[in-house]
């Protein structure tokens, strides 16, 4: 199959721009931070709260969050940057020409770039979940609970981001494409307190346009259910957090979203095939 | 079959007519040179047949099959105008990812990249980076990728575009070795010397239409112009020579360009002017240059 010829193309095309490798290292600085900040956070936390295991486990986890709430958006902004050109870039290069005209389908070469593209997209995300967690057991002997499906859910919201970015990148040029993508995942990020507050205050317009918000663009959803699995039972109690959840979107709302990314896909596979080269 | 054929093959982008209602055919075996201005629709006529740009109306065929059809892409090559390459591989590299593309299997990659690396001139630069290749060495890499699955048609686009005339000339060779080899050659050129030297046919598009198709001596009329080099050719013998056709040119009183539309007027001709006098030195039939017949044809057209 050329599909993944084509991914792994997308891929070495990342390794040799050294988009890989500076992710891995800014990656690796951010552990780094992160680590220096939690041992500190610790330390106090420790000494102060005493027998209080509650208030201990509490604030491990609450700065554990902050960091993954930051691998979120790193992981977000890291989707942008890698698709918003990935086939603009070569049709406006020509570099698309001698590739096109090759035996094989357009779809191909579209599901090949996206495969490329979510390979990358959750090795940093897993590099930098798997570091965190290390992190926070080394230290604080703390194990953000469900890490796993949350950090699967953060990659469907980098992928949601990542998607709908190869989408514009069928039509629009970088720059505008990459606008409209952060534009839209700031919508959805200020649905989600929409959301959240509508449902603390018991506003149901709010929570009704943060739902609606949320089926145009479920990037943000994805993370308040990731948040809301790894914060533990009394804190999801305690209500919302700057970086966590007070409620958590449904597990019909992941289906949603793996459909949305399906369907934002075939769309990106259709408009591509429609298009002049 | 043809190898090429378009049946009313048109663009519009918007009012704008890029390619009106185009009728081609194209034999397999033989070298078509496709000749026209800046913008009068070639670039978006080759990537119609190449599949690269849908037709508002029409249908093109290539071996057969609608464009990007992988069956037939299977046995196609094509150099684009402006080739473009992922700077970060090397030769070596890149015509293997090319190659893979055309689900070449590995061994055969290993015995086709250096042999096609040699027959560019570029051999011994199988590791370097394409992003430090001169624009001639892109230019040879390019031709490569375009022959790598030993097409059975090519289309090259401007070939010869950054090349030096060494260049130039092994790109004319390479294009009578496929001729040779019966590989179908789609030429777009500007570079009017080197159409005529390796094509077989020509069409020639104007604003979208293709104008004229047809040989050389057929885009001639029919004409043949020859160079008469004499002494002692006098205003009478000069006026005399109009029997036979049109005088086109005269340097001096020993040199003439007589257009004539028959070839066996000549052993004629030559009679003629020894029995009047004229001491003949020579009388050279020549090909009208292809440069005259372009700018005529398209002027005509105006």
């Amino acid at each position: 199959m050329k599909v993944w010829l084509i991914a792994e193309m997308t891929f070495h095309e990342a390794r040799q721009r050294r988009l890989v490798w500076i992710g891995a290292l800014l990656g690796l600085l951010f552990l780094g931070v992160f680590a220096l900040g939690y041992h500190y956070m610790y330390q106090d936390v420790s000494r102060y709260a005493g027998a209080f295991t509650t208030q201990v486990i509490s604030a491990a986890n609450g700065f554990a969050l902050m960091g993954l709430y930051a691998v979120n958006f790193l992981g977000v902004m890291l989707a942008v940057i890698i698709s918003v050109d990935t086939l603009s870039g070569e049709i406006a290069s020509g570099t698309i020409h001698t590739i096109a005209t090759k035996p094989l389908r357009r779809w191909e070469i579209v599901v090949g770039k996206w495969l490329g593209l979510l390979a990358m997209l959750s090795l940093f995300i897993v590099f930098l979940c798997a570091g965190l967690t290390l992190i926070t057991w080394l230290i604080a002997r703390h194990i953000p609970p469900n890490i796993m499906q949350g950090t699967a859910l953060m990659i469907l919201c980098g992928t949601v981001v990542m998607t709908l970015s190869l989408l514009g990148s069928t039509y629009l040029a970088a720059l505008a494409n990459g606008v409209v993508v952060l534009m839209l995942y700031g919508l959805a990020f200020a649905a989600g307190w929409m959301e959240e507050f509508g449902a603390i205050f018991q506003n149901t317009s709010a929570v009704r346009v943060g739902i609606v918000i949320s089926l145009l663009m479920p990037a943000e959803a994805m993370w308040k259910r990731a948040a809301y699995l790894m914060q533990p039972g009394f804190l999801r109690e305690f209500g919302m957090s700057p970086f966590g959840a007070g409620s958590a979107p449904s597990s019909a709302m992941v289906v949603y979203t793996l459909l949305y990314v399906l369907v934002i896909l075939a769309a990106a596979v259709r408009l591509f095939q429609r298009r002049d080269l | 079959m043809w190898a090429i054929e378009a049946i009313s093959l048109r663009k519009e982008y918007g009012r704008t007519v890029a390619v009106a209602d185009l009728n081609l055919q194209v034999c397999q075996g033989e070298v078509f040179g496709f000749l026209g201005a800046n913008g009068a629709g070639k670039t978006t006529t080759v990537k119609m047949l190449l599949g690269l740009v849908r037709p508002s109306a029409g249908q093109a065929l290539v071996l057969g099959r609608r464009p990007g059809d992988p069956t037939a892409m299977a046995h196609i090559g094509f150099l684009p105008e402006h080739f473009r390459f992922h700077p970060w591989l090397t030769a070596a590299d890149f015509l293997d990812y090319h190659a893979r593309l055309y689900g070449m299997p590995a061994e055969e990659r290993r015995r086709r990249i250096p042999e096609l690396l040699e027959r560019v001139g570029l051999a011994g630069w199988e590791r370097t980076r394409l992003a430090k290749f001169s624009k001639g060495m892109l230019q040879r890499i390019g031709l490569a990728q375009a022959l790598l699955n030993h097409p059975q048609v090519v289309f090259l686009d401007e070939p010869t575009s950054g090349l030096d005339p060494l260049g130039r000339r092994e790109v004319r060779d390479l294009i009578r070795e496929l001729r040779d080899a019966g590989v179908t050659v789609f030429l777009n050129s500007h570079m009017l010397g080197e159409v005529e030297a390796a094509c077989d046919r020509v069409g020639i598009i104007r604003q979208g239409e293709l104008i004229r198709v047809g040989t050389l001596e057929e885009l001639a009329g029919g004409t043949l112009q020859v160079e008469i080099r004499a002494r002692a050719l006098t205003p009478e013998l000069i006026a005399g020579l109009a029997r036979w056709g049109r005088v086109v040119r005269q340097e001096g009183s020993e040199r003439v360009l007589l257009e004539t539309a028959e070839e066996e007027a000549l052993p004629v001709i030559a009679a003629w002017l020894v029995e009047n006098g004229a001491r003949l030195y020579a009388l050279t039939p020549c090909r009208r240059p292809l440069e005259d017949l372009f700018v005529q044809i398209v002027e005509g057209a105006q």
